[in-house]
């Protein structure tokens, strides 16, 4: 394998690992839960991207076999990582925050959907998605 | 015919795709097992996608991934020096609200997930009628100019790709 290819591998590993200490390190250090949740959305970017690329390529000069398995996995971590998050925070705020005096106001008519999912007074979001089906 | 039996035809084919690239090979065995999938699965999951969101402009959608990826490097670097060397106490933690003009869930979506990828906020909620974001900071000192960003970086461009 050339050295410098070698060389960019050891750099994306060892900045990878950098980043996901960090976001370990951060997971520590802030004290409330949402701060907290910011942690994990930066390791799961540049730090498993970091080291996932190194791995596409080591296999790709070393091994001689080109993978994408590797894009993947980024493709689905950004798919699922989002979610997870919004589900997370969702759940902490029906348990500990009062919509009232902890949130700003949503400055719309209605509410935030975590507190007030029911819309304006009769609405029902799954009629609207029948009219459309027919 | 077509809208009954293929109601997501962009569905179909990018599952047909990361099939195949799951597979590794571009064999007739993975291909046809892919095109099963990509029949199957949008039936199934059909009454989750009632409309078919129009996606235009594919040139939009490929400066739209290079933004967001430049700015998940910038953020990371901003937001590791911020867990590494600010006190916890001396954060400006906040949440701050988003007006939003994007209209289609779809768009929304995308919004909201990008917002999460970007190191820094994390969304946290959405208005019941769909109309503002509800943003949660780490670190900022100027809410206005964390929201005149989204606005202009990311919810311009996708409003060119989906509206």
């Amino acid at each position: 394998m050339p050295f410098i290819v070698e060389l960019i591998i050891s750099l994306l590993i060892v900045i990878g690992g950098l980043f996901l200490l960090v976001g370990s390190f951060g997971m520590l250090k802030l004290r409330d839960l949402l701060p907290r949740l910011h942690a994990p959305t930066k390791a799961s970017t540049v730090g498993v991207g970091g080291v996932l690329i190194a791995s596409m390529l080591y296999f790709w000069v070393e091994r001689g076999h080109f993978t994408i398995h590797e894009l993947l996995i980024t493709l689905f971590i950004f798919l699922t990582a989002p979610i997870t998050a919004n589900l997370i925070a969702k759940a902490y705020m029906l348990l500990n925050v009062d919509p009232h005096s902890d949130l700003p106001p949503s400055k719309q008519n209605e509410g935030w959907a975590t507190f007030d999912p029911v819309g304006p007074e009769g609405y029902d979001p799954s009629e609207e998605y029948q009219e459309k089906e027919n | 015919m077509m809208k009954r039996y293929l109601p997501h035809p962009l569905l179909s084919l990018a599952l047909l795709v990361v099939w195949v690239l799951l597979a590794n090979e571009v064999s007739a065995g993975a291909v046809v097992f892919g095109a099963i999938l990509a029949v199957i699965i949008p039936l199934i999951t059909a009454s989750f996608w009632p409309a078919r969101p129009k996606i235009r402009n594919a040139y939009a959608i490929c400066e739209y991934g290079l933004v967001v990826l430049w700015d998940i490097l910038v953020a990371n670097v901003v937001v590791a020096g911020l867990i590494l060397f600010r006190k916890t106490e001396s954060l400006e933690t906040k949440c701050v609200v988003v007006p939003l003009e994007l209209t289609s869930p779809e768009a929304i979506t995308t919004l909201a997930g990008t917002i999460t990828m970007t190191p820094g906020t994390v969304t946290i909620d959405l208005s019941a009628d769909a109309k503002s974001l509800l943003v949660h900071c780490l670190h900022a000192p100027d809410a206005q100019g964390v929201i005149d960003e989204i606005k202009d970086r990311y919810e311009r461009r996708l409003k060119e790709i989906f509206e």
